[in-house]
C-alpha cells in the first residue's frame, strides 16, 4: 500500500543507507579530485607541497607509459572478456548435460572463484608457469620443446590465462543458471523444423542466452578493469604488462607522487566510463524487453 | 502422403515400459485422434512418432519406409506443442519462416509461403509482433502456421487447445477440422477432452497404460464399445456401469446404459430413485439418482424443461435396444 503516509515513511527509514553510500563514494572521489590539483610527497619532505593547477593532468597523460597502460588494460578486459563468455557457454551447455556426480562437478568448477586473487596468481606463477620446475615446463619438455618462460616472453597472455581462469566459474556459472531456464520444447520444436544441433544453438539458445552474456560482460569489465593482485605477484609490471591501475599504483607508492597517481585515478575513471559506454551500445539493448 | 505405421512398438523409460508392444496404422489424410486418462502414454507415443524419443523396440514406418532410426527434422513430420514452443526472440514472421529458412528455401519462395500461411490463419496484422505480444489463442494459429508453411507429410499435434478458455478452444476446433479438410493432410491429435475427440476425429485410438483398448470411428466406439474401460470413456455425461441381479437379467456380468437412453417420468418406469443433483444446462438437464438398487449414482439426461428437485422420487425406463452388455473380464458380449 503506496500511501502518502508510507512513502514518506519509506522515505525517512531509506535516508540513513542513503546518506552513508552517498559519503561512502562521494569522500574518496572528492578527494582524489582534490589530491588531483595539488602537489603532494607525504613522505619526501624535500618536495614543497602547494596548488599544481592542472599539471598533474598533462604530465600523466604525456607520460610515455600512458597509452601503453591504456592498450594493456583494454587488452586483458577484451581477452579475459572472450575468453570467460565463450568457454563459460561451452561449459555451461556440458553441465546441463545429465551425468553422473552432477552436484559434485559443478561445485568443483566453481572453485576457483572461491581462491583469493593473490594466492591463485602466485600459484599459477610457481606451480605451473616456472620456467623451470612448473607443471607446463614439465610437459613441453614430455614432448620434446623447450620450455616456455612464461612470465616473460608472453607476459600478457600469462595474465590474461590467470584472470580468466579465476572468472570463468563466474560466467559460467550464471550461463549455467539461463541455460536451464530455456524451455527444452523450443529445442524440440527446432529439431522438428529441421534445424541441426548446430543451429540450434546459433538461433536458440545463443539468443536465449543474450540477456545473461550482457549481464556477465558488464559484471565482469567492471572488476576486470581494476585488477591489481594478479599483475602485483606475478610481473609486477614489467614486461607490458601494466595497466592503468597498475600505472597510478606506481605512482603514488613508488614515485610517492599521490597528485599524479590521482590524476591517473580520474583517466582511470574516465576510461571506464568510456567503456561502459561502448558496452551498453552494443549489448545493453538485450537488457530491456 | 502420410501413412503412419507402428510394428510391436515399445517403449521403457528405465525399467518402466510405458508403452507395451502396439501396432497402428494411420491411413493418409486420416484425422486420427489419441485419447486416453492422464498418464496414459499419449505424449509419449507421438513423441516417438516424431522422433523425439528413441523407441526402446519395433520399428516405425512412415509411408511404407523405415523411420525407426531416421532423425526427427528428416521424417517430414510437424509438431504442434501444448506449450506452442514459439520461439519468443522471433517475430511472429521469422517464427513461421524458419522451417523454411532451414530447408535452405529461397526467400521469395519463403515469403509466399508465408504470408500464404498467415492469411489463411487471420495473422497478417501480427507479423512483426513478438510472441510475447500476442494472445493466447494468436499464439496458437502461430505455431500452426510454422507446421503447415512446410507442407509436412502429417501433422502431430499434442493438446494443442488445452491452455485456452472454452469459447476460443471451440472456435480453433472448427479452425483446424477446416484445415484438415482443406489440406487432407495425415493429423494425429491428443486431447483428454471427448468433445474434441469425437467432433473432430475420423479414427479414435482408446489408449489405456500404453495398451490400446479400442480403435473405429468416433460412431463405432459410441455404439459397440469393446469393453467396460471404452463404455466409460467416450460419451458424456459416462455411461452408466451396472452389476448384480439386474445384469444377470440380461444374461451378462455388467450391463451399460448410456444417460440419454434413459426416459424419466414422475410416475412409472423400471426402475426408480431419489434425485440428488440437477444440473440444469439448460437445453438438457443431467439428474444424478441415487437410491436405485443399482449403481451407486445413475445419471440421466432429459430435456430442459423436464422439472425435478432434490429428493423428488423419480422413476426411469432404459431403451432396451441400447443396452451395452458385458462379461466378467469387461468385454462386450454380442
Ligand atoms: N522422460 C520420462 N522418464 C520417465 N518416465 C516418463 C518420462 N516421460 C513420461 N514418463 C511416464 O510415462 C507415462 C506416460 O506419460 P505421457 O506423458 O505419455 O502421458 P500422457 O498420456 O501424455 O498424459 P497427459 O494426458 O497427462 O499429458 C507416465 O506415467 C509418465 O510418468
Ligand atoms: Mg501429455
Amino acid at each position: 500500500m503506496a500511501t502518502q503516509h508510507s512513502r514518506s515513511a519509506a522515505r525517512l527509514m531509506m535516508a540513513p543507507a542513503v546518506v552513508l553510500l552517498l559519503g561512502w563514494m562521494l569522500v574518496p572521489l572528492i578527494m582524489t579530485l582534490y589530491f588531483s590539483f595539488r602537489n603532494y610527497f607525504p613522505l619526501r619532505p624535500d618536495r614543497v607541497p602547494g596548488w599544481a593547477g592542472f599539471d598533474n593532468y598533462v604530465r600523466f597523460f604525456t607520460s610515455s607509459a600512458f597509452w601503453p597502460s591504456v592498450q594493456t588494460t583494454l587488452v586483458i578486459v577484451g581477452g579475459v572478456l572472450v575468453i570467460t563468455v565463450v568457454l563459460g557457454i561451452l561449459l555451461a551447455m556440458l553441465l546441463d548435460q545429465p551425468m553422473w556426480g552432477q552436484g559434485v562437478v559443478r561445485i568443483l568448477v566453481i572453485a576457483p572463484f572461491f581462491v583469493m586473487p593473490t594466492v591463485s596468481a602466485l600459484v599459477w606463477k610457481n606451480m605451473f608457469m616456472d620456467p623451470v620446475n612448473g607443471l607446463l615446463a614439465h610437459l613441453w619438455r614430455f614432448f620434446g620443446a623447450e620450455p616456455v618462460s612464461w612470465l616473460s616472453e608472453v607476459p600478457t597472455a600469462s595474465i590474461v590465462m590467470i584472470v580468466s581462469w579465476q572468472w570463468l566459474p563466474f560466467a559460467t556459472l550464471i550461463l549455467l543458471t539461463a541455460i536451464q531456464s530455456l524451455d527444452s520444447e523450443q529445442l524440440e520444436a527446432a529439431a522438428m523444423d529441421g534445424a541441426p544441433k548446430l543451429k540450434q544453438f546459433w538461433y536458440i539458445i545463443l539468443p536465449h542466452l543474450s540477456r545473461a552474456i550482457t549481464i556477465v560482460i558488464l559484471i565482469q569489465t567492471i572488476f576486470l578493469l581494476s585488477i591489481f593482485a594478479e599483475i602485483f605477484v606475478t610481473t609486477g609490471g614489467a614486461f607490458g604488462t601494466r595497466t592503468l591501475t597498475y600505472l597510478i599504483f606506481q605512482r603514488v607508492l613508488e614515485s610517492q607522487n599521490v597528485g599524479l597517481g590521482s590524476a591517473g585515478g580520474v583517466y582511470a575513471i574516465i576510461l571506464a566510463n568510456i567503456v561502459a559506454i561502448f558496452l551498453m551500445r552494443i549489448v545493453g539493448k538485450n537488457l530491456d524487453a | 502422403m502420410g501413412r503412419i505405421q507402428l510394428k510391436d512398438v515399445t517403449k521403457s523409460f528405465g525399467d518402466v515400459e510405458v508403452i507395451p508392444p502396439l501396432n497402428l496404422t494411420i491411413e493418409d489424410g486420416e484425422f486420427t485422434v489419441f485419447v486416453g486418462p492422464s498418464g496414459c502414454g499419449k505424449s509419449t507415443l507421438l513423441r516417438l512418432i516424431a522422433g523425439l524419443e528413441d523407441i526402446t523396440s519395433g520399428a516405425i514406418e512412415i509411408d511404407g519406409a523405415d523411420a525407426t532410426d531416421v532423425p526427427p527434422a528428416k521424417r517430414g513430420l510437424a509438431m504442434v506443442f501444448q506449450s506452442y514452443a514459439l520461439y519468443p526472440h522471433m517475430s511472429v514472421r521469422k517464427n513461421i519462416a524458419f522451417p523454411l529458412r532451414m530447408a535452405k528455401m529461397d526467400q521469395a519462395e519463403i515469403d509466399r509461403r508465408v504470408d500464404g500461411a498467415a492469411s489463411v490463419l487471420n495473422l497478417t496484422d501480427y507479423l512483426d509482433r513478438r510472441p510475447g505480444q500476442l494472445s493466447g489463442g494468436q499464439r496458437q494459429r502461430v505455431a500452426i502456421g510454422r507446421a503447415i508453411v512446410r507442407e509436412p507429410a502429417a501433422f502431430l499435434f499434442d493438446e494443442p487447445l488445452s491452455n485456452l478458455d472454452a469459447a476460443l478452444r471451440v472456435g480453433m476446433r472448427l479452425e483446424i477440422s477446416e484445415l484438415h479438410k482443406r489440406l487432407a493432410t495425415t493429423m494425429i491429435y491428443v486431447t483428454h477432452d471427448q468433445v474434441e475427440a469425437m467432433t473432430m476425429a475420423d479414427k479414435i485410438v482408446v489408449l489405456r497404460a500404453g495398451n490400446i483398448e479400442q480403435v473405429g470411428s468416433p460412431l463405432e466406439l459410441y455404439k459397440a464399445p469393446r469393453n467396460t474401460f471404452v463404455a466409460g470413456f467416450i460419451g458424456s455425461p459416462k455411461m452408466n456401469l451396472i452389476e448384480g441381479a439386474e445384469a444377470a437379467k440380461h444374461d451378462a456380468h455388467t450391463i451399460g446404459i448410456r444417460p440419454e437412453h434413459i426416459t424419466v417420468s414422475a410416475t412409472e418406469g423400471v426402475w426408480s430413485g431419489r434425485v440428488g443433483v440437477a444440473e440444469h444446462l439448460g437445453s438438457d438437464t443431467f439428474f444424478h439418482v441415487h437410491d436405485t438398487g443399482l449403481a451407486e449414482t445413475i445419471t440421466v439426461r432429459a430435456d430442459g424443461e423436464v422439472g425435478f428437485n432434490h429428493g423428488d422420487r423419480i422413476h426411469l425406463t432404459p431403451r432396451s435396444d441400447v443396452i451395452h452388455k458385458f462379461d466378467a473380464a469387461g468385454l462386450r458380449i454380442t
